[in-house]
């Protein structure tokens, strides 16, 4: 798996928690393992929920960033 | 690859208050969507929570269906614990959760369901409402006791009583 831009893009803005993870958690598993799930979401909470979410699923956290109150995870399927 | 064994977490879901019955119901998908193996026993008023919303009266004789219709369950309508005021906290409250795209709890109980979650109605809230499996929601598990749920949270790691 060396292509490195998101094999699938999510769009999760206007949504509250718990649902931009709910949607991560099936974005993840519509991606091969390797490949990059781009999610977006405007939840500020969700920046601190997906480096939970990462860390407790295994999935990379390859990037989170914010630009103009939309937030952007790119997530690797790790397994 | 070797297959790990799965984080349990255990939420006892006993209140029918809307602001007891979010918790457990974002808290259990949440836990789900985080790889987790999740089991939610339904009892007392949290069972009443599990009844399907159009089911209207219920019970097996004059008792249980007067207390029906005292208190009908289901997952709309909840009062709240706090601020509650003849029901309109609670009238007040779906309509901020309508204006922040929360879902209705009908919904998350669907998800909860997708997701694998064990919900496990109590036998014995049943038996007492005069409750039968099918005016509980499709999906969900055949009723269990109390050793049931104490197996349940001897296995898991996360134990929650709602």
């Amino acid at each position: 798996m060396g292509d490195d831009g998101p094999a699938t893009t999510v769009d999760a803005r206007g949504l509250v928690c718990p649902m931009p993870i709910l949607k991560a958690k099936k974005g993840i598993e519509s991606v091969e393992v390797g490949q990059i799930l781009e999610l977006a979401a405007t939840d500020p909470g969700s920046m601190a929920d997906f480096k939970a979410w990462t860390k407790t699923t295994g999935h990379e956290l390859l990037e989170a960033r914010e630009a103009g109150g939309v937030y952007t995870y790119l997530i690797r399927r790790k397994k | 690859m070797m297959e790990e064994q799965a984080d349990k977490v255990t939420i006892i879901s006993w209140s029918g208050d809307l602001d007891r019955a979010y918790p457990v119901v974002i808290l259990a998908t949440t836990a789900a969507a985080a790889g987790m193996e999740v089991t939610i026993f339904s009892t007392f008023w949290g069972l009443l929570l599990l009844k399907k919303k159009e089911r209207g009266v219920t019970g097996t004789d004059w008792m249980t269906k007067m207390l029906s219709l005292m208190e009908p369950g289901g997952p709309v309508k909840l009062p709240l614990s706090k601020l509650n005021m003849g029901g309109m906290g609670p009238w007040m409250m779906k309509k901020i959760f309508v204006k922040n795209n929360i879902p209705p709890l009908e919904e998350f109980w669907k998800m909860a369901v997708d997701l694998g979650i064990k919900i496990l109605p109590c036998q014995m809230t049943m038996d007492a409402f005069g409750l039968k499996r099918d005016d509980l929601i499709d999906g969900i598990g055949e009723p269990v006791g109390a050793a049931t749920a104490i197996a349940e949270a001897a296995a898991a790691k996360i134990n929650w009583f709602i």
